[in-house]
């Protein structure tokens, strides 16, 4: 109907990129963005899942009955501290020092691990107590919320170990300054949502 | 301590001899016809020394084209699947009526309708379009290939570990009995002990990563990769479809993941997501499964209605009327598909204003897909319409499509589901707009681009004859059932009392054999033109005279796509270039910048497979040990940095001056 015709006379405009430079940057970054832009409705799901079963204690314990908030905070503190040194970590890699950034990896990986540990000891702590994912549909919903969440840190503590032998074998070239972007990006999601697990979690549970 | 029963449970988990159903004939049969089916072609490959030839251009490669192909294949296998299943149940609903108990025990029966749901939406419908859109949208584009090339080897090769996983079931064990999307409590520990439901999930999780992963990448291809010059308003319509329909894949598939996730962890550790005890709420899991649900129907039906615009514009030789309405009622389907998820239960009990605004919002979605069929028709309008096969799918597509999208708006309306409900009017609904939406879709597109594939045209006698059986047997099939469903017959139903129904399903039964015909003249068309293929050769790399930029490269591509990247003026870029003259560089070319094969893809997607396989049968050390597995490979992959290569400049001559030297306005 309104098809473009050319005047009579004019010359055709370039049609094919001679020069070969149209191909840049295939978008990892943008890419491991939209993956966790998906695990984020994981956990979406997830914590819907809580906000419909959470107070489903079926005559067992509550999370007032149950948290600890100085051990959570400890916790939160520990997870908030290794965004920060990961954040150094970044900044010694871009002023291509290889060692400092190493070192502030392992800080961030030391603080990931006792993130960790200190979970675990409150899920055991738990189970001891009888409060098992069994037991009621509110502690199915806590568990696996908190437990997601756990499993990624613990995967991005194996991925940055693996990232550290790398950066120690090749350097900090181009395609490990890339993976440690996306590492970076992966440790500060999980601080993001830690925010919401804290305070829909913990915080409000404890006050319920 | 060990008794000897102890020892084969810590070996073999609860896989028995008793699991292989030796004592069912009909499995029977399918178990030799299929081995011995397998065993020939396995026997073929070896005889002819294929196997290198395979691992090496198929199987470990990362070309999306050759991916796509793998894809379409894969579906093709399984709509084969499905179909079988499909024929059993309305010959069963056929025969078991009054007196007669026809062939099929419920036992059996349950099993067939949860697997031909199951196995056409995830391993039909799913990878169909998946390998449609990884093959064309590339090219659509002008680039050389998806962003990432080893995540597309992975995700497609994930998809057929789930199939796998899901095939399996039928000569290992049994297949869920719960429906295609497992409802708990049914699905739960307590009613559904055996290992099918097991089956069902792992089949789903480990195809659902590839499907993620996939969604990602032809978002980040879209975003990323387009040729100079093509701005989003310039993108041909089927990959804003296939936009459109990868941000649907990559928002629902991880809340599918999560709900199996949960309902698995009830049903290995006992945890009380969806039990009726100890707080539970299986009406969580409805809400859940559906917020995946609806939206995946779009996923299905976007691409479609791309290739359908697509085909219509080029067969009427006109450009496509009205593309920036269709862009927005794409968009606008797939915002809107996510606010409709409720409509599948009306009556959970909600209330009357939740019921209200989930009706309306699945009403609403008929506007802009009202406006697409207008669209389609007005291109048609005074356009200079060629009655080639792909085209007349789209004119069957039309009314049948019409048709299912009336009955949907019918049953967007609360007080009328509550009728309605699990009645075959449901069943003849969906089918009507998966049949009549999607099916027809892919099928036309890949009537219209398997030159661009192959390098020869479809014959058109075997196409035509398809299509015919397709639309005469859907209609022949599915105006009974909606007749019945209309009068309230249910759905799932193994058994009927009532004499007066068998008619209309004897009448089903005769247009679902119709559409067998149609699948048949489809096999055939392959055959017949893989064998007449001199004569279809299609030597200018546009055969329809297309309007896009999939057609401006040779038929086959070759593996780079594009020699020189097209730069983009015009929406209709290809039909622009030959209008005015564009003037095809036959030297100077460069190095291409490739990506490398690898074979890591395979490796995970079979130990994602086995870990599936000891999960389902409680082999606890075996699901150790390829859970490590999959890690230690794909560690191991990552300190691989080596992962492509330069394409020569002399062979990318080579190949230029081989194919593109007869391609339309060569030089």
């Amino acid at each position: 109907m309104h098809e473009t015709t050319p005047p009579p006379g004019a010359t055709a405009p370039v049609f094919y990129d001679e020069e070969g430079h149209a191909h840049g940057d295939g978008g990892t970054l943008f890419g491991f963005w939209l993956y966790l832009m998906s695990d984020c409705l994981i956990f979406a799901a997830l914590f819907a899942t809580f906000g419909v079963l959470g107070r489903n204690y079926a005559a067992g314990p509550s999370g007032a009955d149950l948290f600890d908030l100085r051990l959570v905070a400890v916790n939160t503190g520990l997870l908030l501290l290794s965004s920060i040194t990961y954040g150094f970590a970044m900044l010694e890699m871009q002023k291509d020092r290889i060692r400092p950034t190493l070192n502030w990896l392992a800080v961030t990986g030391l603080f990931g691990a006792g993130f960790i540990a200190i979970e675990l000891y409150e899920f055991s702590h738990l189970i001891r107590e009888g409060a098992t994912p069994q037991r009621s549909a509110f502690l199915s919903s806590f568990f696996a919320l908190v437990g997601t969440h756990g499993l990624h840190v613990t995967f991005g503590i194996v991925w940055l170990v693996t990232l550290m032998v790398q950066v120690r074998r090749r350097g900090l070239i181009v395609a490990n300054q890339r993976r440690l972007m996306c590492l970076s990006m992966f440790w500060h999601f999980l601080d993001v949502v830690w925010i919401g697990v804290f305070t829909f979690v913990y915080l409000m549970g404890a006050m319920r | 301590m060990f008794s000897n029963l102890d020892l084969q449970q810590l070996i073999f988990g609860r896989l028995t001899l008793e699991a292989i159903p030796y004592h069912e004939p009909i499995l029977l049969v399918t178990f030799i016809v299929v081995a011995l089916g397998g065993l020939a072609l396995v026997g073929a490959v070896t005889w002819y020394g294929q196997w290198g030839y395979l691992w090496r251009e198929w199987f470990t490669s990362v070309d999306h084209k050759k991916i796509g192909i793998m894809y379409i294949i894969l579906a093709i296998i399984m709509l084969l699947r499905g179909f079988a299943d499909a024929i059993m149940m309305i010959t069963q609903k056929a025969l078991a009526v009054g007196a007669s108990e026809g062939y099929l025990p419920p036992h059996h029966y349950d099993q067939i309708f949860t697997a031909h749901g199951t196995i056409m939406i995830f391993f039909m419908a799913m990878p169909f379009v998946t390998g449609v859109m990884n093959y064309i949208m590339p090219l659509q584009i002008g680039a050389r290939d998806v962003a990432f090339p080893f995540l597309n080897n992975f995700s497609f090769w994930m998809t057929v570990g789930g199939a796998v996983l899901t095939m399996t079931s039928l000569f290992v064990g049994e297949y869920s009995r719960a429906t295609w999307l497992a409802y708990p409590p049914l699905s739960g520990a307590a009613y559904s002990p055996g290992v099918g439901v097991d089956y069902y999930i792992w089949g789903l999780q480990i195809a659902g990563v590839g499907t993620t992963l996939s969604g990602i990448n032809l978002i980040a291809t879209i975003v990323k990769m387009r040729a100079p010059g093509m701005t989003m308003m310039k993108l041909p319509v089927f990959t804003w479809t296939t936009l459109a329909s990868n941000a649907i894949i990559v928002t629902i598939f991880p809340v599918l993941t999560a709900t199996l996730a949960l309902l698995a962890l009830d049903r290995y550790v006992g945890t009380r997501f969806f039990t009726n005890d100890f707080g539970g709420n299986s009406m969580l899991y409805m809400n859940l499964i559906w917020i995946w649900g609806h939206p995946e129907v779009y996923v299905l039906i976007l691409p479609a209605f791309g290739i359908y615009s697509e085909v219509v514009s080029t067969f009427s030789g006109k450009r496509l009327f009205g593309y920036t309405s269709m862009v927005y009622a794409t968009m606008v389907i797939a915002l809107v598909s996510w606010l409709v998820w409720l409509h599948h239960f009306f009556t959970m009990g909600a209330g009357a204003n939740v019921n209200a605004f989930f009706g309306i919002t699945t009403m609403i979605i008929s506007i802009p897909t009202g406006a697409k069929v207008f669209n389609w028709l007005f291109t048609m309008y005074r356009g200079k319409i060629r009655f080639e096969t792909p085209m007349i799918w789209v004119m069957g597509f039309i009314p049948t499509f019409v048709l299912g999208g009336l009955t949907g708006v019918l049953l967007a309306v609360p007080p009328a589901d509550f009728v309605l409900h699990n009645s075959l009017f449901l069943v003849a609904h969906f089918h009507n707009v998966i049949i009549g939406g999607v099916v027809f879709g892919l099928l036309a597109g890949v009537q219209y681009w398997f030159p661009k594939a192959f390098g020869y045209k479809l014959d058109p006698f075997w196409g035509k004859a398809s299509f015919w059986c397709w639309l005469i047997g859907f209609w022949i099939t599915f105006m009974p059932i909606y007749i019945i469903g209309l009068m309230g017959v249910t759905r799932r139903t193994q058994h009927f009392e009532d004499t007066a129904v068998q008619p209309f399903l004897t009448l089903a039964a005769i247009g679902a054999f119709i559409i067998m015909a149609g699948i048949l003249a489809f096999v055939i068309q392959l055959v017949v033109s893989f064998f007449k293929r001199e004569q279809l050769r299609d030597l200018t790399g546009d055969p329809w005279g297309g309007r896009t930029l999939e057609w401006s490269t040779t038929s086959p591509p070759p593996p780079y796509n594009f020699a020189f990247t097209p730069v983009v003026h015009d929406l209709d870029a290809w039909w622009d270039m030959k209008k005015r003259g564009h003037d095809r560089p036959m030297e100077g070319f460069r190095p291409i910048h490739m990506p490398r094969n690898t074979g890591t893809g395979v490796i995970l997607a079979v130990l994602s497979t086995v870990l599936g396989f000891a999960l389902v049968w409680y082999i606890w050390w075996l699901a150790a040990l390829s859970f490590v597995g999959v890690l230690a490979v794909a560690i191991i992959h990552t300190f691989n940095y080596d992962r492509d290569y330069y394409i020569p400049a002399e062979d990318v001559v080579r190949i230029e001056s081989q194919g593109a030297a007869q391609l339309v306005g060569g030089a």
